[in-house]
This record gives C-alpha cells, structure tokens and sequence, in this order.
C-alpha cells in the first residue's frame, strides 16, 4: 500500500516537472536562437562585420553589450507582465 | 480595478518604451557630440545619468498626484499608486546620485590631488548636496508610511508629507544649486544643453526621446507593482 501511494505521489511530481522542463526547454531554445542567429550575422558577412565592430575605437562593441543587457532586463520586465496579467486573469 | 481600460493594461506605451530605449543606446553611443574640454565622450551620459533625474522629477509628480487624487476622496488604491510611484522614483534618484557619483570621479576630480581633497571639494557641490537633501526627504516619507500601522491614518499622513516632500524637492535641486557656484552644469556660466551651441541640437534629438523612455520603463515597472498590491489587496478583502 504505502509502496502504491508513494508511486502515484511520484507520478504526480513527475507531471510538474515535464511541464517544468518544457518550459525550461523553451526558453533555452530561444536563447540558442537567438544566440545563432546573431553567429550567423557575423559570418554571413564576415569581413565588413568584423571592420565594424573593431572599428572607430571597437565602439560598436559597447552598444552591443549594453543594449544584450538592455534587451535581458525588458525581456525580464515583460515575462513579470505577463505572470502578473495572467493572475489577475486567476483572481477575476 | 480590474477595468482593462486603464493605462496599466495597455501595451502600446510599453512597446514606445523599449522602442525608445533601443535608440537611446544606439544613437547615444554612436551619434555625433561635440568635443567638449575636458569632458571629451563623457557628455554621452547626458543619456543616461541626466534621463535618471528627469524621470525621478516625473514620477515624483505623479506620486504628488495621486497623494492629492488621495485626499480628495479617500479611495486606497490612490494611495498604493502614489506609495510605488514615490519608490521608484527614490530608486531612479539612487541611480542618478551613483552614475553622477562615477561621473564626477572622472571629470571633477584631479587626479593630482589625493582622493580625500577630491572628496572634499566634490562632496562641497550645492546640487548634490540638494539631491541629497531631495532623497533623504523622501527616505524619510518610507520611513513615515512604515511606521503607521493603521492603514487609513497611514494613507492620510502620507498623502500630506508626499505634498510637503514634492515641495522641498524642486527648491533643493533646482533653484539652490543655482544660486550657489557649483561645479555642475546648470549654472549660468555653465548651462547644461546650450540653445546657442549648435551641435547641442544633434543631442537633443537623443536626449528627449531617452527622457521620455527611461519614464515610461520606470512607470513600467511602477505599474507591475502597483497591480501585484491591488491583487494582493483583492485578496486580503474579498
């Protein structure tokens, strides 16, 4: 009996953290593409690229760190949105 | 509160904001700035440090009306508006206080002298001595609020204090930095965004859109608060 128990408990856990993991996943996802993407910009043209960013005192290496940050903290902001809108959705 | 016509539930505004903020990174590093003495590619922080205190300035306004909004009918949530405006304004005012701090240890200081002779000439600045005076004022509104256990008399006392601090704030980083010599720009020998300096225009075309974007992610963030309270508020009082 306890055996039995103990085994649907863990069924259930089990449950939560797939949805978990699939989110995870989705997330991590994102980032990889995001990430390839960016890869891919730079190799697509290679020369003119690389001359950009070291250029003009690598400047444009600046921008692009500051505005991943950037980019981070509003993405961060609005998954925050999200959750608060959804519960209220919950609460109504 | 849960009418989905107010601006908290709108999204265009937040869309403006990120939209704002991306050219503000963009064009703040790259566009063109005149070669200043001494401050040299430094004056970029106009962007940045400048924009903190401006949108501090705006949600202090908005917290001031709302502690009015308040007063007029005694309906809470006026209260938990003009409560998290008043925050997060301090926490832009922080953020200006410490990129200003970076800033001055870089173009203030002489780096002749030791670090405590910088210290004392920098720390002796009228306008952050203003700031300062501006900012523990409004601790001292946090401070108020927290130890009120009532919620109503909480809510009054500081609606009223939110009036007096809005008061003293514009005196003490406006109007005394200016009629005190002060090392920061803003003075009449040393105006800040110079009409008659043409290269300012290109600046400008910078420096409005960042205002108007660092104020709108700060009223962001305010308003997520703000609608985290009112649940909770929902919740406690059903």
């Amino acid at each position: 009996m306890d055996h039995h128990t103990q085994d649907q408990a863990d069924f259930v856990k089990r449950k939560k953290d797939d949805a978990m993991m699939k989110y995870c996943k989705k997330i991590t996802a994102l980032f990889t593409m995001i990430l390839l993407s960016t890869a891919l910009f730079a190799q697509d043209k290679d020369v003119s690229v690389a001359d950009t960013m070291r250029s003009n005192g690598r400047i444009y290496v600046v921008v692009a760190v500051v505005l991943t940050i950037l980019i981070g903290l509003i993405l961060y902001v609005i998954r925050l949105d999200r959750k608060i809108t959804k519960l209220e959705r919950e609460s109504n | 509160m849960t009418d989905r016509k107010n601006y908290m539930y709108k999204s265009w505004w937040k869309i403006a904001a990120v939209l704002l903020l991306i050219y503000t990174v963009i064009a703040g590093f790259l566009g063109p700035v005149p070669k200043l003495q001494l401050l040299g590619e430094t004056i970029r922080n106009l962007y940045f440090h400048v924009c903190m205190w401006f949108a501090m300035m705006i949600l202090f306004t908005v917290s001031v009306v709302n502690a009015i909004r308040y007063l007029r009918g005694f309906q809470l949530k006026y209260d938990i508006y003009s409560r998290h405006y008043a925050i997060m304004a301090i926490v832009l005012g922080i953020l200006g206080y410490s990129t200003g701090a970076i800033w001055a240890a870089f173009t203030w200081a002489d780096p002749n002298s030791s670090i405590l002779d910088n210290f004392k000439t920098i720390a002796r600045d009228p306008k952050l001595i203003g700031a300062a005076i501006a900012l523990l004022v409004y601790f001292a509104y946090l401070i108020l609020r927290d130890s009120i256990q009532d919620i109503d008399k909480k809510a009054r006392i500081s609606a009223v204090y939110n009036i007096f601090a809005y008061a003293i704030l514009f005196p003490s980083i406006w109007i005394l930095p200016r009629i005190l010599p002060s090392l920061h720009p803003g003075n009449e020998d040393n105006p800040a965004l110079d009409v008659k300096n043409d290269i300012s225009g290109n600046m400008r075309i910078v420096f409005y859109p960042a205002v108007i974007g660092w104020t709108l992610l700060a009223v962001w963030i305010t308003t997520l608060k703000i609608r985290l309270t009112l649940l909770k508020e929902k919740k406690m009082m059903p």
